[in-house]
């Protein structure tokens, strides 16, 4: 059955007609194209698909779209109102990514970390990431690009021509 | 040392901003309109099957549903280095999971209930899940008609068995060497099947249109080799090469997984099923995991012998890969290995048996590490377990018998130039080798271990690697590279090559990923053999352009031509030191005279690798004669570890790894592949593990039940130690470095397991819970659990 939803994406008002059974990912990618968050497992697991919901990370493959009436959906593209923020442009300098797929989702939910907890510990941002799965890069170079944007860092990555 | 402005510099990656931005396109994301339809597969539920029936009347009634189709359709077998593998099923099955029948719909919801209505009568026959059933005198075949295959050269398949290939290596007299040693050591090592795990899935979008074109968008780290095959396994609808079309835009990952072709002929033959439509197959996570390809399980039975003094005098090498249902590549990852298990050592007398054993559990293929990884484990197992009994320190024992330049490797080529013995002295002092540590908690051991590792790129002799390059008119380049960027940094070594030779810098190179009508041939993105292959013909095309360059800066302004040189994006002359034109003056537009008219034009590269040495030809019998393998990529890695005696689990304070990579283009992105690889390896030893029930189903197709490692699950601290000697024929000296840190994971860690509580562990994974019962076992445990509560 289609219903209409309203709800805010990246700060602009859209109305659409889903069927109660769509989930958020889907509506997202094949409906508004909306193309960052990804399709890693389609079960929660991965986190490649994470976008933000009235500020809070989410798996949208675990929404339905039902559910975001009225709320504000925030993916990557949401982010870059103003161009690259100083997390993205720390991630480009760490090397924090390498084949690129989990990235739009590991980059929300490292924002949504400094947005709640501007200095978290190691530990804290191993937690905070842990929802993402990453094959590549071994995680290090994440994490210490959060490091470094907190302050904490040990100054490397800077360098960069 | 020659002083580089680019090259063995961190430059920033030129896919960064890209994939940064989530501008970076995957295939999943490529939108092909409304009229895209979109392919479900019909599985096979049982591991070994005749089939009887296909019924997919209910199907076809369905609305939504465009066409069923079966491997009547497709009744053509194809594969990379054998041809045994089908697009769809035929008479029979032979893994669970198997596509059998293909239901192409409107949309991917009807296109899944549509695949769950045909009806599919099997008559089932028994699985075989195992080497040893595999290898019975009276087994079943599951090739029966394996003597008819089109395959390689330098395979050798035994027909009417299970054995589709038999790498054999002899050198010396292993008999006499065993007889005559002062030591001989025997063991059995097992490693369990194991999955790349790129969190972006597979997928294809074929269109074949009405004038006869197919294209095909994949996730790929081989387009020219899966426009190949699909041009080959095609030919009866009468597509030519030139009619195939491969797009590759980014992929997430590949790890081998994403090398060769898998799934990928279903949407180029689906395509042709559908003319003038494009479909999609978009594979999930439990396909992923057991209908691509899967890490090969491997039996090794490894006999070493050594005199007193510790110098090694011979290895016996059976192994054993249980490498699934179709080996059209895995059958190469054990020759690969075959010919390399002796590892990194000099060894006189050989004989190594590298069989490659057909399952009915999914097809085994290329995984990182390429068959290294697998025999690695049992190999420096049994080197620690020799170093001990013969009182001598492993490190010392390595270096002792660890292989030298000119040294003879196993098939009779001479070892290429290596800093081995360097890479083997700075893991030791990294890792504080000879220093013993004791933890301040009684619960917890401390243990340190110690491996060497190689690798070859495993390809054919004649796998070629070429570019096109062409300036713009503001001197900035687009390169028409020939490899694919999977995440390690291809693009941007690539850029940093053509760099260095034309004086334009790396933010004023742009490349794109392949597109096989427009870039030219590559074999695969596989080996680690891109930053050497492909930076040999992207360093030639650019050489090529600089060349054409002078001859024209000669010609048409009658300067010196063995005087000119580039700098700072300009032409300038030894001889005039005055003489200094842009070349953005003049790469396009071509230089003008004094008459109106203009010489030169457009400047465009062209490079060309191919390694003209290379020979896969020898005797079947011993591999004598030939050069079947490049060059090798050595090095050393150690670790340490602490272990919690109570609860058997592995903390990692620190790990090394010191490669010899020739020269290092960009330090940085090798830091990343040691990373990464060291992960990845780490979690194959500690949890990650495929589990099959009795009739050959995959138990865990999914990241809840096969785990890989989170942000939680690092090493506490990541050395990575870069060694350069040269390799001459590399660009700048450079080798490749991809695969080989993943390989000594496994080994490390287990000769620090027992290092720490004196066990040895012989199968893969090596997980707490092993650890624990193995210390049940030899009745260590108990006594821990006594000192505990003694110490409370």
């Amino acid at each position: 059955m289609k219903k209409k939803i309203t709800f805010l994406l990246n700060s602009e008002t859209r109305s659409i007609e889903v069927e109660s059974g769509d989930i958020l990912l889907d509506v997202l990618r094949d409906k508004l194209g909306i193309k960052t968050p990804k399709i890693g497992c389609d079960m929660g697991d991965c986190g490649s698909c994470t976008v933000m919901l009235d500020g809070k990370t989410v798996k949208s493959c675990l929404v339905l779209a039902l559910e975001v009436e009225g709320q504000e959906v925030t993916t990557l593209e949401g982010l870059m109102k103003d161009g690259m923020t100083p997390l993205q442009q720390t991630f480009h300098d760490f090397n924090s990514f390498q084949c690129g797929f989990c990235t739009p989702g590991m980059v929300l939910s490292a924002t949504e970390l400094i947005n709640k907890n501007p200095k978290p510990n190691r530990k804290e941002i191993q937690e905070a990431l842990s929802g993402n799965l990453c094959r590549c890069t071994g995680y290090i170079p994440i994490i210490e690009a959060v490091e470094d944007l907190i302050g904490k860092g040990k100054g490397e990555g800077k360098e960069k021509g | 040392m020659t002083n580089y402005k680019y090259i063995g510099k961190s430059a920033a990656r030129v896919d960064g901003i890209a994939k940064i931005s989530g501008a970076a396109r995957f295939v999943d994301d490529l939108d092909f309109g409304p009229n895209l339809l979109f392919a479900a597969i019909v599985e096979s539920s049982v591991a070994h099957a005749i089939i009887e029936k296909i019924d997919a009347s209910e199907a076809e009634k369905m609305v939504g549903v465009v066409k069923v189709v079966t491997g009547k359709d497709f009744p053509y077998r194809f594969g990379l280095y054998m041809h045994d593998r089908y697009i769809l099923a035929q008479d029979r099955v032979r893994f669970v999971g198997e596509q059998v029948a293909a239901v192409i719909a409107r949309d991917p919801k009807t296109a899944k209930k549509a695949a769950k209505l045909v009806d599919v009568k099997y008559k089932e026959l028994s699985p075989i899940l195992n080497i040893e059933e595999a290898l019975k005198e009276k087994s079943v075949l599951i090739h029966p008609e394996l003597k008819d295959y089109t395959h390689v050269p330098w395979f050798f398949p035994k027909a009417n068995t299970n054995v589709a290939h038999l790498r054999k290596v002899r050198k010396g007299d292993t008999n006499k060497a065993f007889q005559e040693a002062d030591f001989v050591f025997e063991d059995t090592y097992t490693v369990p099947r194991y999955a790349h795990c790129a969190i972006e899935v597979h997928g294809a979008i074929g269109l074949f249109d009405h004038s006869g074109r197919l294209t095909v968008w994949t996730a790929s780290q081989s387009p020219h080799t899966q426009r190949h095959l699909f041009a080959e396994a095609l030919a009866p609808l009468g597509l030519s090469h030139k009619d195939v079309r491969v797009i590759t835009p980014y992929v997430g990952g590949g790890f081998g997984g994403k090398a060769g072709v898998s799934m990928e002929i279903l949407g180029a033959a689906l395509a042709t099923a559908v003319k003038g439509n494009p479909v999609k197959i978009l594979w999930s996570r439990a396909q992923e995991f057991y209908n691509t390809y899967q890490r090969q399980g491997l039996t090794a039975k490894i006999k070493l012998s050594c005199k007193k003094d510790g110098t090694i005098t011979a290895i016996q090498n059976n192994l054993f890969w249980d490498a699934g249902a179709y080996v059209e590549y895995g059958a190469n990852v054990v020759n690969a290995a075959g010919l390399s298990a002796t590892g990194p050592y000099r060894i006189p007398n050989i004989e190594i048996n590298s069989y490659c054993i057909y399952t009915n559990l999914p097809p085994g293929g290329p995984y990182r590490g390429f068959g290294y990884s697998e025999f690695l484990f049992g190999l420096e197992s049994q080197i620690n377990e020799a170093a001990k009994k013969i009182k001598m320190d492993p490190v010392e024992f390595r270096k002792k018998n660890a292989i030298r330049s000119g040294d003879k490797l196993s098939y009779g080529a001479s070892m290429n130039q290596s800093g081995l013995a360097e890479a083997i002295e700075k893991a030791a002092e990294a890792i504080e080798w000879g220093k013993d540590e004791k933890s301040n908690d009684p619960q917890k051991a401390i243990g340190k271990g110690f491996s060497l590792f190689w690798k070859a790129p495993a390809m054919p002799p004649n796998a070629s690697s070429t570019a096109f390059l062409k300036f713009n008119e503001d001197a900035s380049l687009n390169i028409l590279v020939s490899g694919m960027e999977i995440g390690q940094g291809y693009q941007t070594v690539m850029a940093q090559i053509a760099a260095e030779v034309l004086t334009v810098p790396p933010e004023k190179i742009r490349i794109e990923n392949p597109d096989t009508d427009r870039n030219p041939y590559e074999w695969q993105t596989v080996a680690s053999h891109v930053t050497w292959g492909c930076g040999n013909a992207v360093k030639r095309a650019a050489e090529d352009a600089r060349e054409q360059i002078f001859d024209l800066i000669e010609r048409a302004l009658d300067k010196d031509r063995d005087s000119l040189f580039l700098k700072d994006e300009m032409v300038m002359s030894k001889k005039e030191p005055g003489f200094k034109l842009p070349l953005k003056n003049f790469v396009i537009a071509g230089i003008g005279k004094d008459d109106g008219t203009f010489r030169g034009g457009p400047i465009v590269g062209r490079g060309m690798f191919m390694p003209e040495f290379a020979s896969a030809l020898s005797d079947p019998e011993t591999s004598q004669g030939g050069k079947p393998n490049v060059h090798y990529t050595v090095g050393a890695s150690a670790i340490k570890i602490e272990i919690d005696k109570e609860t058997g689990k592995i903390k990692i304070p620190k790990v090394v790894l010191a490669v010899d990579v020739g020269k290092a283009l960009n330090p940085d992105l090798i830091k990343g592949q040691v990373t990464g690889g060291l992960l990845q390896g780490i979690a194959t030893v500690l949890y990650e593990d495929m589990r099959f029930d009795e009739k050959g189903k995959l138990l865990n197709p999914n990241f809840a039940d096969y785990k890989i490692p989170t942000a939680m699950d690092i090493p506490d601290e990541i050395v990575s130690i870069l060694v350069e000697v040269p390799q001459p024929d590399g660009p700048f000296g450079a080798r490749g470095v991809g695969e080989h840190t993943m390989i000594p994971a496994a080994p490390i860690i287990a000769n620090a397991v027992e290092d720490a509580l004196g066990i040895r562990i012989k199968s893969m994974p090596i997980t707490a819970e092993k650890i624990v019962l193995e210390l049940k076992k030899q009745g260590l445990f108990e006594q821990t659990k006594e000192e505990y509560i003694d110490n409370k």
